[in-house]
């Protein structure tokens, strides 16, 4: 039955996938991504890692998704106006994406076999093992992502802010030039009417 | 009750997660190669990262290593990261050349 499970959640994995790359609306993408993500944290629960399927809900599904539909939203992207590239090129993308599954498959066939015993009731996902790992062996490493997140975090404050002040100084000078023509066509009706 | 669980549960071959992995980091490439959108390739960006994710999640289920977790956990870290600025990076683009085609930026191919 697990198997059933593993064979339909890989199929729909791949096949929304797929539907990523070849929809043409950004919004729709950004769904079956979505989708695709949902696959995998149920890929996870059959693993028997439930922490990760639960921080991947919430870290993919929950924050970067909804980051990616504030940004198509923000931008008005939500159009199928996009220029697409000529055929020789996709059909060039499409035969070295093959030639690379094959070079993969080929370098991994018989690497390691084995089965996994899926839904056996090991304890290595659970929060209490990895909190354990994470705070003992790899504590350093913590440390630093917590350093890079708060380097990320900085660094798209900066980026943000700046573009904001151009912004404004765009909308500034579009006011004046707005106040200056406003002013001119008074004076020139004071004119008229004189 | 148990035993009738325990019966219907068996096992998936390791290379059957090892072809789906390889078959989503593949998407992800020819997603990369194949569109012009900034925001598509940073999607399909994502799904590479999660087919290798999945893909060590299956060896530490397989091993019974619980250190395959962890590595997970901090590449869920470092994309967060990467979609912050790269999205920041995004919105600064759009409002200097009003695309998020990736033909404006061909300038960074030499």
């Amino acid at each position: 039955m697990t198997l059933y499970a593993f064979y339909f959640l890989s199929f729909l994995a791949v096949l929304s996938a797929l539907m990523v790359v070849f929809s043409r609306n950004p919004i729709y993408s950004v769904l079956y991504l979505v989708i695709t993500f949902f696959c995998v944290a149920c890929h996870y629960l059959l693993l028997n890692a439930q922490f990760l399927a639960a921080v991947h809900i919430i870290v993919y599904a929950g924050a970067i998704m909804v980051l990616f539909l504030y940004v198509i939203m923000l931008l008005n992207l939500n159009q199928e106006t996009e220029s697409q590239k000529s055929n020789i090129l996709k059909f060039a993308a499409v035969i070295s994406s093959g030639l690379l599954m094959v070079v993969i498959i080929g370098a991994l066939r018989g690497v390691e076999t084995g089965v996994i015993e899926l839904g056996s009731n090991s304890k290595i996902g659970l929060v209490k093992n990895l909190g354990n790992l994470l705070f003992n062996e790899f504590l350093l490493p913590f440390e630093i992502v917590s350093l890079l997140l708060l380097t990320a975090m900085v660094g798209a404050v900066m980026l943000g802010k700046n573009h904001m002040r151009r912004a404004q100084q765009i909308a500034k000078n579009r006011n004046g030039k707005f106040a200056d023509s406003a002013t001119n066509n008074i004076k020139v009706k004071e004119l008229t009417n004189e | 009750m148990n035993n009738a669980v325990s019966a219907a549960i068996q096992g998936v071959p390791l290379n059957y997660y090892i072809w789906l992995s390889t078959a989503l980091f593949v998407i992800g490439v020819l997603g990369v190669l194949y569109r012009r959108n900034i925001i598509i390739i940073f999607m399909c960006i994502e799904l590479m990262l999660n087919a290798v994710n999945l893909l060590l999640v299956a060896f530490s289920a397989h091993h019974g290593d619980g250190a395959g977790q962890v590595f997970v956990f901090f590449i869920m870290a470092v994309a967060a990261a990467e979609v912050a600025v790269g999205l920041a990076i995004l919105i600064v683009i759009y409002n200097n050349t009003r695309s998020t085609d990736i033909k404006v930026l061909n300038k960074l191919k030499w």
